[in-house]
């Protein structure tokens, strides 16, 4: 039996509404804790298969939002688990609290490709699709292991390893003690024990906490990138994220597969958006490419402006740094490679910077890099305060918390050490699982290096 | 060549390894032969006179639970007993014991003797044959040839011996028996990769040269605890122990004399193992110690031979003289046998697959410290499980395999053949992500059905299996039945001098409480009907432990569907889009046999698994193209 697993399926970004799917065994038992049906008289847990109910997203006694509930029931069904679909309104802050919520309640969230890993395992899906699907999970299992070294580089990284170290400290005395009984090895003190699970309780503890307030490092910055067509948008996008774009798929349900382009960018992780060209239009699509483009403009926490510098600036030029004015925006003049004919006075005002790159050059990264994060005010963030990045980081952490508390638990209640080493092991294997490292390895390492033992 | 017999297993070495390994086959029904360098060598135990030990115990408790010998053996020759970390909790109890080394041998070989299908020959293996990836049979030092359709190597500390001495260096076997030096050559020409391992023994002393008023006494348990489960009535204690201690100017004579060790010298390029240092090593290493322990530990009954556990050295004769009569007790030791180094050719265990059968030649399977690991257990459980699938290969039968969370031994044969090892390699409980599981008071509940299964379990063993068994089953439901009032409670706990609950409730109730035991129990609601102590003990634990035993349960269900998940053995990773070069690359040489295995490859990640998984889903419906595959 495997895991009940839950993810956004729904692209990110603005959209009217997102969905999160739970599959597994526990999926309708666990959205029943977080929705409360209108009519009372139906319940989630004994819903049929393709049914739905109306109700709402009850999270902490908070009504948080209208949610449809659609059911399926094993085999019939994307994953052929049971799944629950709840549909709730777009946005970025709902559906992450409907997906936290969902793990909190019991289920953990989904790899890349999971879900469609699942339907194909149970026979949902064919060999074609699959391979299809095999190709999106290598791209995005390459982009997500980008992200995730970058983010292991970093604050996190430190947090983490130092925790580590207090516990791989603490589980090699107990396993020296444990396997060497006839040498020297002092027996743990109960009070350094304890200091040390409560110590790294407290420090899981503020990084889960931490997991709800630093949002722009958990999950970056929504970054939309403005500006007329043929200005090079594309050429600083692919500059940014220094390999092939988000990959598309026509299989339903794989979308959550294809994560949103996501760049770290010195300490801060861009979500970035491509966004339509800016100009006066007549044509309708056209119209509503760019009323979204404003839109993303609206919902951003980072606006990339750019403009052509081999070209005289023009109206649309002065109208795109007004929109700009009192937002987070950075003006890019662009094709520094070309003769200058723009004069970048006319839009200083609307911007507190105007950075000159070549977008076909990467060597101009360092010093883009740098102007975001001064304009972002990157430096005036805790680094040490090394913010979890993913709802995974989040999981293992929150894994971590519970086993130690739980020999924390054993400890108090007078259980023999036995009991309190295999929880401080799991709790080491939670945190040594986020760089797929192994914990007893470690472990084993840490006895022969620290204690003089063996015959 | 003289053609000398044919045989359908034949076992090269009997130590802990081959002795399983052929009591396995022969008990299986295969015509079996046992090739040792001197039938005077049979179950030596060449370093330490003692079996078991912290996780080497439970290895012990294992193999006896499927059926094989070393438990009997150990119980029957053993001179002192001791359960280790009592009051460290029940997963981690380990019984050792100090063994006649002499008696042990003997029992081992005559046992040998007297079992049906086993022939044990004195020989000299030069050379395994294999004709088209298989193995045919092994050639003998004095020209003979033996057919065989499958062939065990357990060559021990032999393959490629030699040992040091300070400046001393020269080929040999342990305790002076001669090495084995040519079957080297003939395992690398047959494609296995062949590494260089070293261990060390200390000396061993005269008895009367030994002033044990100034040394401490480490007695026996008072009640002994058998190691099979098997073996019944009482056992008794026949010697003590003692301990010893270095001092600052034993540390001086050693670090004088660091440049006449081999091991510093350069003399010495096998990996030594890191639990199993020698004393240059920990006074080196640990130089702010001020003391090390050494346990005097007598060799057997008949003799004055006394082992000196914890001083294992390569210095020069006369530097072991001066070193050892700088102890307290030691002033006029008289050495015996000096301790050396040994160094020893032994296989890549990657090489191998999880039923101990090389992955490059049908029919030879590897097994003991030719595997890369180290002590007596570890090798005997191996060559059970390569005895018994050497048997099934030739008998046509599937292979068994044990996965992690069955046993130690599962355990320990996953980590060999998928992680590899870069020293020899000790059990440890630490290793076992399972060992509230893996006790070793439920080795039989774990593993006598399923040597049952094999053929390895007769029927009196069965028998009494079956009746503990159900012994257990009715005392959990009585214990959880019946209910004991507060008033009844309170004498006796007043009697253990224990705080009364105030409270009553179901005996399983109480006995979650860490200071209830079963006995306290048994005192209000009488023992349990057909219980033995070990199966009362064994309950407690279980009642006591649920939450956390339940929590492992958990985990090994979620592990178990991708153990469950099998890539081919074929399984080509080349084609696959997405793998990472170095998961590509792991995964092609250790070639695992489940997604489970696959993910405890070092060096492959989660979004590795994830395409692994996908495409071996996708295989499964649709096999992979062989290039040479005839068309029809």
């Amino acid at each position: 039996m495997s895991k009940t697993i839950a993810a956004i399926a729904t692209p990110p970004g603005e959209g009217g509404l997102a969905v999160i799917r739970i599959s597994g065994a526990d999926a309708h038992a666990i959205a029943a804790k977080i929705f409360r049906p209108v009519n009372s008289h139906r319940s989630l847990q004994d819903a049929k298969g393709y049914t739905a109910l109306f109700g709402h997203f009850v999270w902490q006694g908070k009504t948080c939002d209208e949610v449809v509930a659609l059911s399926f029931r094993a085999p019939h069904s994307y994953t052929g688990e049971d799944v629950v679909e709840l549909s709730c309104h777009g946005g970025s802050t709902v559906p992450m609290l409907l997906l936290q919520a969902c793990v909190e309640s019991g289920a953990s969230p989904a790899g890349p490709g999971e879900f469609t890993r699942r339907a194909f395992e149970n026979g949902r899906i064919n060999l074609a699709q699959a391979e299809a699907v095999m190709d999106l999970i290598s791209a995005t299992g390459r982009q997500g292991a980008a992200v995730a070294v970058a983010a292991l580089e970093g604050a996190l990284a430190k947090r983490i390893e130092g925790l580590r170290q207090q516990l791989t400290t603490l589980a090699g005395h107990l396993a020296a003690w444990i396997d060497f009984p006839e040498e020297d090895v002092p027996a743990l003190e109960q009070q350094t024990l304890q200091q040390t699970l409560s110590d790294c309780i407290a420090q899981l503890q503020k990084m889960i906490a931490g997991y709800g307030a630093g949002a722009v490092l958990r999950r970056g910055v929504d970054t939309a990138i403005v500006g007329s067509p043929n200005v090079g948008k594309s050429t600083l996008l692919n500059l940014l994220s220094g390999f092939e774009r988000a990959i598309v798929t026509p299989i339903a349900g794989t979308t959550r597969d294809v994560v949103e382009q996501q760049v770290q960018l010195g300490q801060v992780r861009l979500n970035l958006f491509d966004t339509a060209g800016l100009r006066q239009t007549d044509d309708v699509v056209e119209a509503e490419g760019i009323r979204r483009s404003y839109a993303q403009m609206d919902k951003a926490g980072l606006v990339l402006a750019v403009y052509d510098g081999s070209r005289e600036i023009c109206q649309e030029d002065i109208a795109l740094a007004q929109q700009c004015q009192g937002r987070p925006a950075l003006a890019i003049l662009n094709k520094s490679d070309l003769e200058k004919n723009f004069d970048k006075q006319q839009i200083l005002p609307y911007f507190g910077k105007v950075v000159e790159i070549s977008a076909k050059d990467d060597s101009f990264l360092p010093h883009l890099t740098q102007a975001i994060e001064e304009l972002l005010g990157v430096s005036s963030i805790d680094p040490d305060a090394g913010l979890l990045a993913s709802q995974r980081q989040l999981e293992a952490a929150t894994r971590a918390v519970e086993a130690l508390q739980e020999a924390a638990a054993a400890q108090q209640q007078g259980f023999d050490l036995d009991a309190v080493g295999v929880c401080v092991d799991d709790a080491l294997h939670a945190l040594y699982q986020l760089t797929g490292e192994e914990a007893s390895e470690a472990v084993v390492e840490e006895v022969f290096s620290k204690f003089c033992v063996g015959k | 060549m003289d053609f000398l017999g044919s045989y359908d297993v034949v076992v090269i070495g009997a130590g802990h390894a081959g002795i399983e390994a052929a009591h396995a086959a022969a008990k299986l029904g295969a015509k079996t032969a046992l090739f040792t360098l001197t039938l005077d060598g049979v179950g030596n135990l060449p370093c330490n006179p003692s079996i078991g030990g912290t996780a080497k115990g439970h290895l012990v408790r294992e193999v006896d639970a499927l059926g094989g010998v070393m438990g009997i053996a150990a119980d029957a020759t053993f001179l002192q007993s001791r359960m280790l970390n009592l009051g460290k909790g029940p997963a981690v109890h380990s019984l050792r014991v100090q063994t006649d080394r002499k008696r042990y041998h003997e029992y081992m070989k005559h046992f040998l003797e007297k079992c049906d299908n086993l022939e044990l020959k004195q020989a000299e293996i030069t050379g395994i044959s294999v004709e088209n990836g298989k193995v045919t049979g092994v050639q003998t030092n004095l020209g003979g040839f033996y057919a065989a359709k499958a062939v065990v190597v357990a060559t021990g500390t032999y393959l490629g011996g030699r040992i040091f001495v300070g400046e001393a260096g020269f080929a040999s076997g342990p305790d002076g028996q001669h090495a084995a030096n040519q079957l080297t050559q003939s395992l690398q020409e047959i494609g296995i990769p062949l590494r260089r391992f070293k261990t060390g023994t200390p000396a061993r002393v005269h008895r009367r040269s030994v002033d044990f008023s100034k040394l401490e006494v480490q007695p026996g348990d008072a009640e002994i605890v058998p190691f099979s489960f098997l073996t019944e009535g009482e056992l008794k204690n026949k010697v003590e122990c003692h301990i010893a201690f270095t001092n600052p100017l034993t540390h001086e004579v050693i670090q004088n004399n660091l440049h006449r060790s081999p091991l510093y010298g350069g003399q010495i390029e096998g990996i030594g193992p890191r639990y199993c240092p020698s004393i240059e090593d920990k006074v080196v290493r640990f130089a702010e110690k001020e003391r090390h322990q050494i346990f005097v530990e007598p060799c057997g009954l008949d003799t004055e031979e006394m082992y000196l556990q914890g001083m294992s050295s390569s210095l020069p004769e006369a530097v072991q003289n001066e070193m050892y009569r700088t102890i307290e007790g030691f002033e006029h030791l008289e050495i015996m046998r000096p301790a050396y180094a040994i160094e020893y050719d032994c296989c890549d265990p990657t090489s191998l697959q999880p039923t101990l059968e090389f992955k490059q030649v049908q029919g030879l399977y590897g097994a003991g410290q030719f595997n890369g690991t180290s002590g007596y257990e570890e090798a005997a459980a191996q060559g059970l499980l390569a005895g018994v699938n050497a048997a099934r290969k030739v008998q046509g039968k599937e292979p068994v395999m044990l996965p992690r969370h069955t046993s130690y031994l599962g355990t320990l044969v996953d980590d060999l053949v998928t992680k590899g090892v870069m020293d020899p390699y000790r059990m440890m409980t630490s290793r076992s992500e399972y060992r509230l599981t893996l006790r070793q008071d439920n080795a039989d509940e774990r593993l006598t059905p399923m040597g049952r299964e094999w053929g390895l379990v007769d029927d009196i063993r069965w028998k009494k299996f079956c009746q503990c068994h159900e012994a257990g089953i009715q005392e959990r439901k009585r214990l959880e039945s019946t209910t004991i009032r507060a008033q009844e409670l309170e004498p006796v706990f007043l009697e253990a001098g224990l705080q009364p609950p105030g409270v009553g409730g179901t005996a399983a109730t109480l006995l979650k409480r860490p200071e209830v035991t079963y006995a306290l129990v048994a005192k209000v609601i009488g023992w349990g009907e057909g219980l033995d102590k070990r199966t009362a003990q064994r309950i407690e634990t279980e009642i006591k432990y649920e939450g956390y035993i339940q929590r492992q349960q958990r985990q090994i269900q979620e592990v178990k569907r991708q153990e469950e998940t099998p890539i081919p053995p074929d399984f080509d990773y080349a084609p696959i889009k997405g793998l990472r070069l170095e998961a590509r690359e792991k995964l092609a040489k250790i070639r695992p046999r489940s997604i489970a295995q696959a993910a405890r490859v070092p060096g492959v990640s989660p979004a590795d698994l994830s395409v692994l998984a996908v495409a071996v889903a996708a295989c499964a419906s649709q096999p992979q193209k062989k290039e040479n595959e005839e068309t029809p």
